[in-house]
């Protein structure tokens, strides 16, 4: 009963907080704020998944409603999972915040900075809750349109093009979405989720049907920067705040591709993507993002933009996961998709230091300096090693699965592609250890910091500890699988089992 | 066939206005440009729905005497929540060009690449 309640509470806190924020005005109580409603969110996101972990569904009906006709807020154990990485590293983030926002932001702007950081929070957060499809297209324009705001706010003047770029292309993608929502609304008359993976297979125009299906794929591809439609997104997290980047490569793609998943499995049927061309383009384009993110990674010379490329890479191996369409696969994508988010946000985080110090994450000007933070440097070896798959990390237990899966499907160059994937990796993350840990220490050209300025001696502890809670739960979770693992493979279990039902 | 383009005169109208839109943000270096190309493939969508709301015959919703079939109210009302959607979108962008302008001088597109990569 309480559960019930919890559902909608997530949803409402961040949108009570956000405009109080606002109101206020003031830095030091926005940041409270901020992070007291981060954490409450993830402490009722805990409470939350444990309640549907064992297979129930929670339902609540916005308004009192009924179903249909009403918005239904309607979690199982896939939602719990994604709802529950996106507080996690909302809170992670907020913890983080403080001195880096402070650095980055001017000063009148922080409030406002922190109003949009919820309420991004917020609208991705009610993507993962709702169960009506039109319900989840608002939630995706409040987060894409408060995103956009935020990464306009980085330094670099660049972060306007950036924020520009991903505006007009992530509208176009929203808008797709739209369109194919409006169709599918055409063919059956329904925009509840559940009410619509019924009704869909009886529609009989088959043509509207599949148009929706191409459309509504295509948008979500675009706002989870699958392959050919990736090109907004390094640009967007390497000119963002270190804050916002942080976030926005740990949750933003992959509630998109939870979007994706719910799409394929829930509201269409594993049935009729079979029957479609999708699956193996999935496989193809994951595969191609794999090699072409990490090469492409290797070519860097910023910290950041080398973290994003490697961000396209690693939604490759999710992809791939997906188009696989068997149980295994779709677990391996669930698993890589909270331990993506774990290790992302280290790396991003410790780029963020990096930044903190010396005012900049180009390789030119951060030689060396992994020994003069050696904390620092050795969470982000963990984090990086996790991203190639070493044994005893996150990244090890996901590639496990997914090779595992695609050897089950005997899709041998995809397993090659895996592990040619790993390889890269281990280039791009090498490049960043040499640079950091071997290359001489250079005289720094520190830009933009007032002499006498503290930011040049030390890392600010808040950041220092919330980036080693992250990379130890890096190793925590590639030991103990237990909570990912389990809860991914049961919400495995709930999409194909209420697929079995329908046929 | 003309009695198949004129019977779905709108959806083709719709059609053609949301390319307009597309091609107008494809081909035109100049922001304002793109952000109008995006309004008015975002208004095509809107008719889309409009469109498929009509009844023929069909009065406004609202219960009278005299009257028997209605227009379907909700896609009419999931539009209003689009146009605001819309709305704040174009708002965002033409805020983000003044801020472009301000930090680069110029908002024409290949301009500001060139300016970018030299950096």
């Amino acid at each position: 009963m309480i559960e019930q309640q919890l559902s909608i509470l997530l949803v409402v806190l961040p949108l009570l907080a956000a405009p109080i924020i606002a109101v206020i005005n003031r830095s030091s109580i926005a940041w409270a704020m901020t992070l007291s409603v981060t954490v409450c969110c993830l402490i009722m996101s805990v409470w939350m998944l444990s309640g549907v972990v064992d297979g129930s569904v929670i339902h609540y009906e916005l308004g009192g409603w009924a179903p249909p006709w009403g918005i239904e807020y309607r979690i199982d154990t896939l939602n719990g999972l994604v709802a529950l990485i996106v507080c996690g590293i909302a809170a992670a983030t907020a913890l983080y915040a403080k001195r880096s926002v402070e650095q980055e932001i001017p000063k009148h702007q922080i409030p406002m900075f922190y109003c949009a950081f919820l309420l991004c929070f917020l609208g991705l957060l009610g993507i993962c809750l709702t169960g009506d499809i039109f319900n989840l297209f608002v939630f995706l324009e409040v987060s894409s349109l408060s995103s956009y705001a935020l990464i306009a706010m980085g330094r670099n003047r660049k972060a306007l093009t950036a924020s520009f770029h991903y505006l007009v292309l992530g509208t176009l993608g929203a808008t797709f979405f739209l369109i194919g929502v409006g169709l599918a609304y055409g063919a059956t008359g329904t925009l509840n989720m559940a009410d619509l993976s019924v009704r869909l297979p009886q529609a009989v125009d088959t043509h509207l049907v599949n148009t929706a299906f191409a459309l509504i794929v295509v948008g979500v591809a675009l706002k989870a920067a699958i392959y050919p439609l990736h090109l907004w997104l390094p640009n967007a997290y390497s000119f963002a705040p270190s804050v916002v980047s942080i976030f926005l490569s740990a949750t933003a793609t992959k509630v998109a591709i939870y979007v994706l998943i719910r799409c394929l499995f829930h509201v269409y049927s594993v049935e009729y993507v079979t029957n479609t061309l999708l699956p193996q383009l999935l496989i193809v384009m994951g595969g191609v993002a794999v090699l072409y993110g990490s090469m492409r990674a290797i070519g860097q010379t910023g910290m950041r933009k080398m973290l994003a490329y490697s961000s396209v890479a690693q939604i490759g191996y999710m992809i791939m996961g997906i188009g696989f369409l068997t149980e295994a696969g779709l677990t391996a994508s669930l698993i890589h998709l909270f331990n993506h988010a774990l290790m992302k946000a280290a790396l991003f985080m410790a780029a963020g230091l990096f930044i903190y110090r010396a005012n900049t994450a180009t390789f030119e000007n951060i030689k060396g300096l992994g020994r003069e933070m050696p904390w620092t440097f050795a969470a982000m070896v963990i984090a990086a090693l996790s991203l190639i798959g070493v044994p005893g990390t996150v990244g090890f237990v996901s590639k496990w699965q997914l090779l595992q899966a695609a050897l089950e499907e005997n899709h041998w160059p995809m397993v090659v592609i895996i592990l040619v994937g790993s390889l890269l990796a281990i280039i791009y993350v090498w490049k960043l250890i040499e640079v950091l840990y071997f290359q001489p220490r250079e005289k720094m050209r520190v830009t933009g910091v007032a002499s006498g300025s503290e930011n040049i001696g030390r890392s600010p502890i808040s950041m220092a500890v919330t980036l080693w809670i992250l990379a130890l739960s890096c190793i925590y979770f590639g030991i103990n699988t237990e909570l990912s693992m389990d809860t991914a493979k049961s919400a495995v279990e709930i999409l194909f089992a209420a697929d079995g039902g329908q046929r | 066939m003309i009695e198949y383009i004129l019977g779905h005169i709108n959806y083709w109208i719709i059609i053609v206005l949301m390319m307009i839109g597309l091609y107008t943000m494809m081909s035109r270096p100049n922001l304002i440009k793109k952000m109008v190309g995006l309004s008015v493939f975002q208004t095509g969508v809107i008719l889309l729905y409009i469109s498929m709301a009509k009844v023929t015959g069909g009065t406004a919703p609202i219960v009278a005497e005299g009257f028997t079939t209605y227009s379907n109210p909700l896609p009419q009302v999931l539009m209003l929540t689009a146009i605001v959607v819309g709305v704040a979108t174009t708002a965002l962008g033409f805020a983000l060009i003044v801020r472009i302008k301000e930090a680069y001088g110029t908002i024409e597109e290949d301009e500001l690449e060139m300016m970018d990569n030299e950096e």
